[in-house]
């Protein structure tokens, strides 16, 4: 990323950014009620009297809730507290129908840990604290606003980062890790389209080489990891020049204006709310013990990170292989129970990556509704190795185990496709061939042994296909040398 | 009916035994209530709900359900959510306002066969100590209706002691449950923070508001306490260790109790009548067998001001919710940050207002430390006085209040006067412990006759000690005056 500005280059100034990641914590429940944790269903119909925060109504706390937010503490390396609790930030809205949101002050559930970037540098991640959704308030063109609570209540952790981040494709980096990270850990589907995952991203600059912080903005209302790019980068534009212009930066919450592609200045500090935290009287402090923890971290799967690296070191497999296999952590364990059956990580990670992919593009699928047992998949693969069946017939066997649970040796004789590999079965044809095209034969003789393929042409057309190209190949060679 | 209610209990045998109904016995309360309605005691009755409600008892003890509270009426403070009945809470704000719920502590007495007869005046959200912070008028006196009857509970206090319904529930924040029962004459129980579910209690200050019963008798307030106490999974404040027997061991005497006098309770701004009623009271329990000793609590004056502090803080939170947005009164304003304005300066009344406003300054950055953060040590300090005079006396035995009930209108210009009337209840609600009041008396006061209590505060969860203790005090004291605008109609 380079700052284009006139008298303030990317070299003389360095950008900091920190991020806050809100996270909706797919729970059964809400945070402090027994109202469903849903998405998408008709306005205020998912509520119950706590959501609409009637008055006599108390919170209670979700277990769940806290099981899925250590997940993510350990996920981070982080240090899971033993006492923690809950407070009030105090504010009117009318999408809080309290009058205040329980979220936690000074004793977070977890904190102090870090999430690796590829490069080998570390972002630290100062906390992640529990706290309960608001509401959406909807504002209707004819002056009138409209609540819908289903929203409200839903369990949130708030991820807060140190400010590591350097570049706006730094910050994308972590972004895109962060959200890998919470997949794996299955505690939030993170789709910003559904609000899911929302970010607040903190940007200051400061002279290259300074240790010392510059005043931040924070930028609100990021809806796409691309709306962060471009946001950042236009607010360390716009810092430079308030700089350069010999101007102090204004501490400031800014919004995003997606069309405008433009920060535009939201409140000031001097004008940002006071709220008035205090402990919630009413949720007594939680302890975390010793063994919730270790029955947590049990079930943690491998890292995305971890697994990678891994991958990487299976045979055949290029850096660009693994980084595809684990961006979703269902396909990495298709993969992997897939060459178990295979034997050839390779073209198991070719057969996922471009057929396999592809069939499920067009029938709209995922990796677990395509219904296809790994083992089967492998064994498809398995069998194209072999030579038993050709990459072409491999495709059709391959739509064709959609919706069967016929496995495929059987479907390549179902459909006709099986090849010939047999070298005795293929000798005779391939004389044939040979006696038939006497000027392609005495081309290969002269060493233009690329020349071959038009014999393994000949052999394929009179086979009508069945014959196994690579074994027709190295036979030619043989009789012919 | 005629007589004045018999106990409970009793009341409940002669429901379940056939020999009256509970419809009889709810419409004697619903003819009582009327006949009273000059006391405002009541914000709501709905006759017809209550008269089918006593029938549905009527049918359960008829097919052998073993109600304890089988016909009893009860009446509700109108903070106290009961299902499609209106909730006020003495306050315009929510004067339209019904829950679609039930309290955990009334669907117990339900379901133990008690049934409600109406909703019961307060100060406005429970924030007042005589009941003239209403929205919806005072409640007057029984005994002298001059005179305030106390608060915020003052009109469950005013209709026990007038002998409208054998038992009406309130909420204890500062000395809300004792000091009306002081003033009115009545057995008034806040039990231990936790022992019963504050859930479907509007609340004024979380972590100081406790549900508890007004009766005639302490073996009334033990009963109800018995079924409305116990965990709750709606309320994490609410403790799940199971609940002692606080019925069967009421007679068990006060041989070798240790009985302490908190000196502080007792000094200077003490009306010399109630002096002697607690002097009484300590002779009786001495000459019994108990061991009477003065003992010192000794942050009691830090008490007023921490309290102040802690329960306005939290009101300040509490009462967010009632901005005019999503129920309750709303008023007509251009924009939102004057509705919310309008709505709450309409909706809700000036102490409330003044309440609101001193919790929010006291939250506020910068004034954090120096209020909130040090009204909890001070919180922590008057618990620790607690816990260290019960490592050498089971109770204490004190004043509920400085004087018997005074005039209405007397403190209303002087705030801080009238805060003054909880001086010697909030230490048990900011300490947790449970507090009861039994009358002792009638004595004079102003030249008028006026009924006094005393106050026994114990350990927390030592309610079999407090009512066994309290129970004792009622039956050697002898029979006291029914209230002479009471009695039956």
């Amino acid at each position: 990323m380079t700052i284009q500005q006139p008298g303030a280059t990317s070299s003389e100034y360095e950008s900091v950014i920190g991020i806050e990641v809100h996270v909706q914590l797919h729970t059964r429940s809400k945070m402090f009620t027994a109202a469903p944790n849903t998405y998408g269903e008709s306005p205020n119909t998912m509520t119950d009297p706590y959501t609409l925060g009637l008055p006599g109504t108390l919170p209670v706390a979700n277990k769940e809730a806290f099981t899925l937010a250590i997940r993510v503490g350990l996920g981070l390396g982080a240090e899971i507290a033993s006492y923690t609790k809950f407070d009030r930030k105090n504010y009117f809205y009318p999408d809080l129908p309290k009058g205040y949101q329980i979220s936690q002050l000074d004793l977070p559930v977890t904190a102090n840990g870090e999430l690796p970037l590829s490069s080998g540098k570390v972002v630290r991640v100062n906390r992640a604290h529990l706290e309960e959704d608001a509401g959406k308030a909807m504002h209707s063109s004819d002056d009138a606003s409209l609540v819908d609570l289903n929203r409200a209540g839903i369990p949130l952790l708030e991820i807060v980062s140190e400010p590591d981040m350097r570049s706006p494709s730094e910050a994308i980096e972590y972004l895109e890790r962060l959200k890998l990270l919470l997949r794996y850990l299955d505690v939030s589907d993170c789709d910003m389209e559904k609000g899911s995952l929302r970010c607040d991203v903190n940007v200051s600059i400061r002279p290259t080489g300074s240790d010392t912080l510059g005043t931040r903005t924070e930028i609100k209302n990021l809806n796409s990891f691309k709306a962060v790019e471009k946001a950042i980068a236009f607010e360390v534009h716009r810092h430079a020049n308030v700089l350069a212009a010999g101007n102090d930066v204004v501490q400031a919450t800014m919004l995003w204006d997606e069309d405008k592609e433009e920060t535009r200045i939201m409140r000031t500090k001097e004008e940002s709310a006071d709220y008035r935290y205090f402990p919630d009287p009413d949720l007594p402090p939680h302890h975390i013990s010793n063994s919730w923890i270790e029955e947590v971290r049990s079930t943690l799967p491998e890292l995305p990170w971890v697994r990678e690296d891994r991958l990487r070191g299976m045979e055949g497999i290029t850096d660009y292989d693994a980084g595809v296999l684990v961006q979703d952590r269902a396909v990495a364990d298709f993969f992997e129970d897939a060459v178990a059956t295979s034997g050839d990580a390779k073209a198991t990670c070719n057969w996922i990556t471009s057929e396999l992919f592809g069939v499920m593009k067009e029938r709209g699928d995922d990796i677990a509704g395509c219904g296809i047992p790994p083992s089967r998949f492998g064994a498809l693969v398995r069998l194209v190795k072999d030579g038993v069946v050709g990459s072409g017939g491999g495709k059709k066997v391959l739509q064709a185990m959609y919706g069967t649970d016929k496995d495929p040796a059987t479907l390549v004789g179902e459909l006709g496709v099986g090849q010939i590999s047999d070298e005795g079965a293929l000798e005779a044809i391939v004389r044939q061939a040979l006696e038939a095209n006497p000027a392609t034969v005495a081309d290969i003789k002269a060493g233009k042994k690329k020349a071959a393929g038009a014999i393994v042409g000949w052999v394929m057309k009179e086979t009508k296909g069945s014959a196994n190209p690579g074994t027709v190949n190295k036979l030619i060679l043989e009789l012919l040398d | 009916m005629t007589a004045p209610w018999p106990s409970i209990d009793a009341l409940a045998a002669s429901v379940r035994s056939g020999e009256r109904s509970a419809a009889e016995t709810v419409r004697t309360a619903l003819k009582r209530i009327s006949a009273h309605e000059d006391l405002g005691a009541f914000l709501h009755v709905d006759e017809a709900r209550a008269l089918d409600d006593a029938q549905a008892v009527d049918r359960r003890v008829g097919a052998g359900d073993d109600l304890p509270l089988a016909g009893v009426p009860v009446a509700l403070k109108d903070n106290l959510c009961a299902r499609g009945s209106p909730t006020t809470c003495g306050s315009r704000i929510l004067e339209h306002f019904a829950p679609p719920y039930d309290a955990t502590a009334v669907a117990r007495l339900q379901q133990a066969g008690a049934v409600v007869v109406g909703k019961t005046n307060l100060d406005e959200f429970a924030m007042g100590s005589s009941n003239e912070n209403s929205a919806f008028g005072p409640v007057k006196n029984p005994w002298d209706t001059t005179r305030a009857p106390g608060g915020s509970s003052g009109g469950s206090a005013a209709a026990v002691a007038a002998g409208i319904v054998p038992v009406a529930l309130g909420s204890d924040t500062g000395g809300s449950i004792r000091q009306p029962a002081a003033f009115c004459g009545t057995v008034g129980l806040k039990p231990t923070y936790g022992r019963v579910s504050r859930y479907g209690l509007v609340a004024f200050g979380s972590s100081l508001d406790q549900i508890g019963p007004l009766t005639n008798r302490v073996s009334d307030a033990a009963l109800v306490l018995a079924i409305m106490a116990g965990g709750d999974p709606r309320d994490a404040t609410c403790s799940n260790d199971p609940v002692p027997d606080v019925v069967s061991g009421l007679d068990g005497g006060v041989e070798g109790l240790r009985v302490g006098l908190p000196k502080e309770y007792l000094g200077d701004g003490i009306e010399p009548c109630v002096r002697q009623a607690v002097a009484t009271a300590a002779q009786r329990l001495a000459a019994d067998g108990a061991e009477v000793r003065e003992v010192s609590l000794p942050h009691t004056p830090y008490a007023i001001p921490a309290y102040y502090v802690v329960a306005t803080c939290e009101a300040s939170s509490n009462l967010a919710r009632f901005d005019g947005i999503h129920y309750g009164r709303r008023a007509e304003a251009p924009n939102l940050s004057s509705t919310y304005e309008r709505s709450r300066t309409e909706g809700l009344g000036a102490e409330v207002r003044r309440r609101i406003l001193l919790g929010t300054f006291a939250l506020s950055a910068g004034h954090y430390d120096a209020y909130y953060d040090r009204a909890m040590r001070v919180r922590t300090l008057i618990r620790r006085d607690f816990e260290q005079a019960f490592d050498s006396v089971d109770l204490l035995l004190s004043p509920a209040g400085p004087t018997p009930a005074f005039r209405l209108g007397e403190k209303t210009q002087d705030p801080l006067e009238m805060y003054l009337a909880d001086i010697l209840t909030v230490a048990a609600n900011l300490a947790g412990v449970p507090g009861l009041v039994v009358p002792e008396c009638v004595g004079e006061f102003e030249g008028a006759a006026l009924p006094i209590g005393v106050q026994l505060m114990g350990p927390m969860w030592s309610e079999p000690t407090l009512l066994r203790v309290g129970h004792h005090l009622e039956r050697t004291r002898g029979e006291m005056p029914a209230a002479p605008t009471g009695g039956t109609a």
